[in-house]
């Protein structure tokens, strides 16, 4: 497979399941801001903010509506949910012999059907209608991209986006939580705090889940021991970075040609500490310092994946 | 001066606008009787119900759209795509009629392959003086890189597409030869698909040759002209990227021939040899089907400030590592005027008589032809030489005083730069309008010839449509539209 079309398959997935996370993410806490609330709007969009990695030149201005219309529909910065959109858009767009027409289709009726959303003031954003729809239009690409296209080695590089992003997504979340909530916790859990806590889990599509395991019975360290740990849960860290690593194993002996050791050997270390770690252990040490470690291997790993599929210097391959 | 047609067709309600006058018309004799080929088709569009045929079209616009076989239009924020037009009515082409086409062209591609390798080598039709030196020296394609350059197989242009047009006698003659990256081809190939699905029980009834196999015949074509040594040769097609307005097609003959699909940048130079990149490392190209220009293909050997192309190609070209298709240099043959010099070609290269004939042909650099050209530029077309696409162009009858003393202007200015031609009344076809009824339009012919061990010219083409009533102008990006075309017999 060419370089180019590997690049832009990556790219494709990871914009669009960036773009469903910060939907996800302004979703519930717009809703969280209805209940009555010690936490202060200042502080809630700015943890939204932190959990987006702090998007370049986007600020709390003291204006809830604003705010929401930049992350949701303003072109100008990359990363609103409808730039990613176009974004992911543009890449497949390069692609059009590499992908399958169902998922040509899904995606442009996805972008058509959300540029006619975009309103002309903040005031106006039908965010009812715009939410669903941007999720279920992702849930849809990837529904034909697993039933249309082959699950070949184009199909690895859409899964590698897709859960390199779902797993720095959810770390940087986990990260804001720790330490703007947990690390201040009293002994006693009021009902406030609940919401929040639910609101964490919802963002992860996780609620649900989490309650056929451990009952609506809300622990700091179970929750955490979720989105971390849990090998079947499709949005938790652990599960994310096992499909990142079949992927990548897979990739590795179809394309044969070149030396994929470190990658392999970075992605399974992390899948390693994830599927060994205990909970109890992590808290007993330093928990955002672990979350930060899972972040700087995910960075890692995209430098390696560009760095021996994609961008590699002519020499290195020559010399192979 | 036009006749109505006799009287049972008269009657047809779908034809109650239908003209015929001086030009050749398709469908009608001069006497306004029916061509016989015609009949059963005429005779289906007259039983089928106006919806229906109209539902038939919405379906086929539909299938278009879907597929995405669309075009950009610029200029808006976000570009609008839309489908070309396309027309429902086939147009037909009797057996007797394609073989003399079909010897045509191939004598001609024949000839003017070797006219190029001749020019590039000895230029012994230049030193006797059959074609003057400076007609081939000053034509902006003409690349004296190429000088001495051994190709495989002799083979220049591989794939061509020339464009014919129908007088008022019904002969055929040669409006011009594309010899460069002629487009087009997937248009005919999708128009046939489309077809068959919107007439069936026609389309079988008329027994129309077959045109499917045109990918798979590029594709032998591209494999037999691969450098000496690759027995298993790697091919790919190279395109500009996702903004050039043939994309689609790209994409299309890409997947068709199931070849790798390359931009310039995927491709690397090492020791003169071509790689693409790959996810498994650098693999092997060896022969390259672009759709990217001569001056656009190598930043180092022609303009610099591509960035659609590979730095080095042409180096790698040039120690025959790679074989491109076409060559470079072979605009050199569909300069407008060398295409005077074409019958003379033939001639020359062949010792025979050009089977299809050229338009007559007005040299500005020849002081009397360009003295009668002046005195009746309200009669004559006008052409730049080395445009392509309809650009660059003043067709008389329809053009202003304005634009008249310009194009004087420019003659005098650069006589090189153009030649003119009579404003020909070339065959119409009858055609669709929207409101259900059925008008002649102007036509002209584009059938697609692979030259590489052997000459294949699958039978067709595209047929080009001028859809505003009177126009005399085909091309896409002017209003033009196209029909499928079934070779009988």
């Amino acid at each position: 497979m060419l370089s180019r079309v590997a690049d832009s398959l990556y790219w494709t997935s990871r914009y669009l399941e960036r773009a469903e996370h910060t939907v996800r993410l302004v979703d519930i806490n717009l809703g969280l801001m209805l209940d009555k609330s010690q936490v202060s709007a200042e502080r809630r969009w700015q943890r939204v903010l932190a959990a987006l990695g702090h998007p370049r030149d986007i600020e709390w201005n003291d204006d809830v509506y604003a705010l929401i219309y930049t992350l949701c529909f303003d072109t100008t910065h990359p990363a609103s949910v409808t730039a990613c959109v176009i974004a992911a858009r543009e890449n497949a767009r390069q692609i059009r012999e590499a992908i399958s027409t169902e998922q040509w289709q899904r995606l442009n009726q996805l972008y058509h059907h959300i540029s006619r959303l975009r309103p002309s003031s903040p005031s106006e954003a039908p965010l009812l209608e715009f939410l669903p729809t941007l999720i279920d239009g992702v849930h849809l690409f990837q529904g034909v991209t697993d039933t249309t296209l082959s699950h070949g080695e184009g199909w690895q590089f859409l899964q590698v986006g897709r859960f390199l992003e779902r797993a720095t997504a959810t770390t940087k979340l986990l990260d804001v939580y720790q330490r703007d909530i947990f690390a201040n916790l009293d002994d006693t859990v009021d009902a406030y705090e609940y919401l929040e806590w639910i609101g964490l889990l919802r963002t992860c599509t996780a609620f649900e889940a989490y309650c056929k395991v451990y009952t609506a019975d809300l622990t700091y360290e179970r929750i955490l021991g979720f989105l971390l740990l849990d090998p079947e849960f499709p949005h938790s860290i652990r599960y994310s970075v096992d499909r990142l690593h079949q992927s990548l194993d897979c990739i590795q002996r179809e394309s044969r040609g070149p030396q994929a050791a470190e990658l392999m050997r970075v992605s399974g270390k992390l899948q390693a500490s994830l599927g060994y770690g205990q909970i109890s252990e992590i808290l007993a040490q330093d928990p955002a310092r672990y979350l930060r470690r899972i972040l700087e291997q995910c960075r890692h790993i995209h430098d390696l994946v560009y760095e021996v599929y994609i961008q590699y210097s002519v020499q290195t391959a020559l010399a192979m | 001066m036009s006749t109505t047609l006799s009287r049972g067709e008269f009657d047809n309600p779908l034809l109650r606008e239908y003209f015929l006058d001086q030009a050749f018309d398709e469908m009608f004799a001069a006497d306004g009787s029916i061509r016989p080929h015609y009949a059963a088709l005429l005779k289906v569009l007259s039983t089928l119900p106006r919806e229906e045929l109209q539902r038939r079209k919405q379906s086929a616009d539909v299938s278009f759209l879907m597929q995405g076989i669309t075009f950009t239009v610029y200029g808006r924020e976000e570009g609008t795509e839309r489908i070309f037009p396309y027309d429902l009515i086939p147009r037909l082409v009797t057996g007797e009629e394609w073989d003399v086409i079909e010897r045509g062209l191939t004598q001609r591609i024949t000839a003017l392959n070797f006219f190029l390798h001749d020019v590039y080598h000895e230029g012994k039709i230049l030193a006797q003086g059959v074609i003057p030196r400076e007609i081939v020296y000053s034509c902006q394609h003409f690349r004296r890189q190429m000088r001495g350059l051994q190709v495989p197989r002799n083979v220049y242009v591989a794939v061509a597409g020339t464009d014919l047009l129908r007088l008022k006698s019904g002969e055929y003659v040669v409006l011009e030869d594309n010899l460069r990256v002629p487009s087009g081809v997937s248009y005919m190939l999708t128009n046939r698909r489309i077809m068959k699905r919107s007439l069936p029980h026609l389309f079988h009834n008329y027994g129309v040759r077959p045109i499917e196999h045109y990918t798979q015949a590029l594709l032998s074509t591209l494999r037999s002209i691969a450098p000496e040594g690759r027995s298993e040769p790697s091919i790919v097609l190279l395109t500009p990227g996702v903004y050039n307005s043939a994309y689609f097609e790209h994409t299309y003959l890409a997947r068709q021939m199931g070849v790798e699909l390359v931009e310039g940048r995927d491709l690397v130079i090492h020791d003169n040899v071509v790689y693409m990149r790959t996810t498994g490392g650098l693999k092997r190209v060896d022969v390259i089907y672009r759709r990217v220009d001569d001056d656009f293909i190598d930043p180092l050997a022609f303009r610099s400030d591509s960035i659609l192309g590979a730095a080095g190609l042409f180096n790698a070209y040039r120690a025959g590592n790679v074989t491109l298709a076409n060559a470079f240099g072979t605009g050199v043959a569909d300069d407008k005027a060398l295409y005077a010099y074409v019958p003379a070609i033939i001639r020359y290269y062949l010792g025979e008589e050009p089977i299809i004939n050229n338009v007559e042909t007005y040299l500005m650099t020849d002081k009397s032809q360009r003295q009668h050209t002046l005195q009746n530029l309200d009669k004559l077309v006008v052409k730049a030489v080395g445009e392509s696409g309809g650009y660059g162009m003043l067709i008389g009858p329809h053009s202003s005083a304005e634009d008249r003393e310009e194009f004087r202007r420019r003659i005098e200015v650069n006589p090189r730069n153009y030649i003119a031609q009579p404003t020909l009344d070339f065959s119409r076809s009858p055609c669709l309008l929207e409101d259900g009824s059925i008008e002649p339009r102007h036509v002209d012919l584009r059938p697609y010839i692979l030259f590489g061990d052997k000459v294949t010219i699958v039978p067709g083409g595209l047929t080009r449509v001028a859809l505003r009533k009177g126009s005399l102008v085909v091309n896409s990006s002017q209003g033009g539209g196209s029909k499928d075309t079934w070779v009988l017999g």
